[in-house]
């Protein structure tokens, strides 16, 4: 096994949570005196920018492009909030890494407030996730303690304030605008864009979200600086490290950080340590459910944005679900489709209609009554939810059921030649 | 008198807080925890609370209170059981845990126990994806969870320690 770089989990000990004196001794909030004192908000974003770092949460779009059209300069209310709702199945890296560090994401926070000159930010957490509400709330107390937090931070004029927001329940509170509204405490559909949250967010300012991941970064970003960062990953585009949350059926499923653009191989056989029960490999989420499918052909493709979108699926959050050879592939998406229909927040037809419809139709196959037909009806469902929703869930949605669709179609032939499903007895 | 449904100390707490904020709707989901906390649920009366701490109508507390799959609206019992039905747990053995969990309970999905123990509800990803099967028991999250392990863990939540 190569030795690789681990930032994030540098510090990590299993079953401890790393509090700020451990964090300090080795060396947390360097960073943020070196931000403060010796860097000008334009330079971190700059410095963000060329380090290649892109969003943890699932689209992956460049943090620093993203800071770059926020209105920085503008003066009076702000906000910064950070998304820690993660309800995806297959995705568990934040709750590991805010459990293991919880600093790092204050420090980033604090960090991408002083670069975008926001005064007030939050920190979004599911309701699932107390032990993590729990241990950031010790490190809010700390950090402000310390005089990391408030007003006037280390003397630069610069002051933010970070609340911690408890929520209860529902995958799409982890859609940034419906997190919003949730937060506002408003009902949590998501709301139409344009206009973007950097125009019109959290109680109408200007408002930057990035996922727990992704901000925890940015310290590390700030100290190694922008070469060293993006020279972490083994892919000539890609940059830095990311959180791997292995499940399925392995032989060990533990969160990891890796190099953006190692294998999924390597993944499987070093981290994984194989599939389970020494049985075969069938298929893959390689980002969590709303990610299409890879198969056996694809373990040498690097886990990196741009890799994986040329083979038909995407990044994600970097949750990789394995499945093996006893698997129903059929079975495996009903299930995903019954997720993403009962979290679905009920407020445009595609979504609310469509995903329910797309069950039944996998169900009805699943169950050997399905009919020739019904594959039809599945591609053409997938046709029309596409580019339809109001929001990306269903988009999501239609992940897995493509890819089923694409590079299992034989598995759903014979569940409606032989009138059951094939892989079971 | 039946019992408040949010001890006077925490209320007073609630709405001094809602007066030194500028947006006090955001502590929606705050209050409605709190009378939950307590209250095991939050009924019709709750919502009326939040609504006068928090100066909307019951009806802007109303359609948040209903939007969330972890705030009450009907009564539960002492436990609330949420058993995870998604991708991973279901890929190690989700749907037996379900069924054991079931057997065990002599209730379904949905239902609660007629001693008012506990109440058994399917929830989506708990991200304890690497821990799969696995089951939240109030707030407290237990993982590779077989059928040994769940008559263990029942015992000791009923009797009110942990395993
Ligand atoms: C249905 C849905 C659920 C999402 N859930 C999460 C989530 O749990 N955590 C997260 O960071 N981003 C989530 N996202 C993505 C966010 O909308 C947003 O892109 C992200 O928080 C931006 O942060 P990043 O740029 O740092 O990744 C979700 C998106 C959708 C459409
Ligand atoms: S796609 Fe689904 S979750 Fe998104 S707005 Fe439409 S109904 Fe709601
Ligand atoms: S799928 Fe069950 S905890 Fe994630």
């Amino acid at each position: 096994m190569k030795k690789h770089t681990l930032l994030l989990f540098k510090n990590r000990r299993p079953g401890e949570t790393v509090f700020i004196e451990e964090y300090r001794k080795q060396g947390g909030y360097t960073a943020l005196f070196k931000a403060l004192r010796e860097m000008t908000p334009a330079e971190i974003r700059d410095t963000v920018k060329a380090s290649g770092l892109r969003g943890r949460g699932g689209a992956g779009f460049p943090t620093g492009t993203k800071w770059s059209f926020f209105p920085s300069d503008q003066g009076g209310q702000k906000y910064l909030v950070c998304n820690g709702d993660e309800m995806e199945p297959g995705t568990y890296k934040d709750r590991v890494l805010i459990e293991a560090d919880p600093h790092q994401l204050v420090e980033g926070m604090i960090i991408a407030a002083y670069a975008m000159q926001i005064p007030t930010g939050y920190i979004f957490i599911r309701y699932a996730y107390k032990n993590a509400f729990d241990c950031l709330q010790r490190a809010l107390a700390e950090a402000s303690e310390a005089g990391f937090l408030g007003k006037n931070i280390l003397g630069s004029g610069f002051s933010f304030e970070l609340h911690l927001h408890g929520s209860a329940g529902r995958y799409i509170l982890g859609e940034e605008t419906a997190l919003l509204n949730g937060l506002e405490g408003k009902r949590a559909n998501p709301r139409s864009k344009p206009p973007f949250p950097a125009v019109r967010g959290l109680f109408d300012k200007p408002t930057t979200v990035n996922n727990v991941e992704t901000l925890a970064n940015v310290p590390h970003i700030i100290n190694g600086g922008a070469d060293w960062f993006a020279s972490l990953a083994y892919t000539e585009g890609g940059a830095g490290t990311k959180l791997f949350g292995l499940s399925g059926h392995l032989e060990s499923t533990e969160c990891h950080e890796l190099p953006i653009g190692i294998t999924l191989g390597d993944v499987v056989r070093e981290y994984g340590k194989g599939v389970w029960q020494g049985r075969r490999f069938k298929a893959c989420l390689p980002g969590g459910a709303s990610t299409p499918y890879l198969t056996a052909e694809h373990m040498t493709v690097p886990l990196d944005f741009a890799p994986l979108e040329q083979v038909g699926s995407r990044l994600g959050t970097g949750g990789v679900t394995v499945f093996d050879d006893h698997t129903c592939m059929v079975e495996a998406t009903l299930n995903l489709n019954r997720f993403f229909a009962r979290e679905s927040c009920g407020w445009c037809t595609p979504c609310r209609d469509g995903l329910p419809y797309v069950s039944w139709l996998l169900e009805k196959i699943e169950k050997g009554q399905g009919t020739m037909e019904d594959i039809d009806n599945l591609r053409h469902q997938v046709h029309n939810i596409n580019g339809r929703s109001f929001c990306a869930l269903a988009m999501g949605a239609m992940g897995p059921v493509e890819s089923l669709l694409r590079l299992f179609e034989e598995e759903i032939v014979d569940h409606i030649r032989k009138g059951r499903c094939p892989l079971k007895s | 008198m039946t019992k408040p449904l949010l001890n006077l100390e925490k209320t007073e707490q609630l709405r001094s807080h809602a007066a030194q904020t500028e947006h006090p709707r955001e502590l929606i989901v705050d209050v409605l925890r709190a009378i939950q906390e307590e209250n095991g649920w939050v009924p019709d009366e709750g919502i009326e609370l939040a609504a006068s701490i928090l100066g909307l109508s019951p009806l802007q507390v109303e359609e948040v209170a209903t939007f969330y799959d972890k705030i009450f609206r009907h009564p539960v019992g002492k436990k609330v059981i949420h058993v995870c039905d998604s991708i991973c747990c279901w890929s190690r053995g989700g749907e037996w845990i379900v069924q054991i969990l079931r057997e065990k309970l002599g209730i379904d999905l949905g239902e609660t126990t007629s001693d008012g123990e506990f109440t058994l509800l399917p929830t989506c990803c708990l991200g304890a994806c690497g821990e799969a099967p696995a089951m939240m028991i109030g707030f407290t999250l237990y993982g590779n969870l077989d059928a040994e392990k769940i008559e263990a863990i029942l015992a000791k939540e009923r009797s009110g320690g942990r395993p």
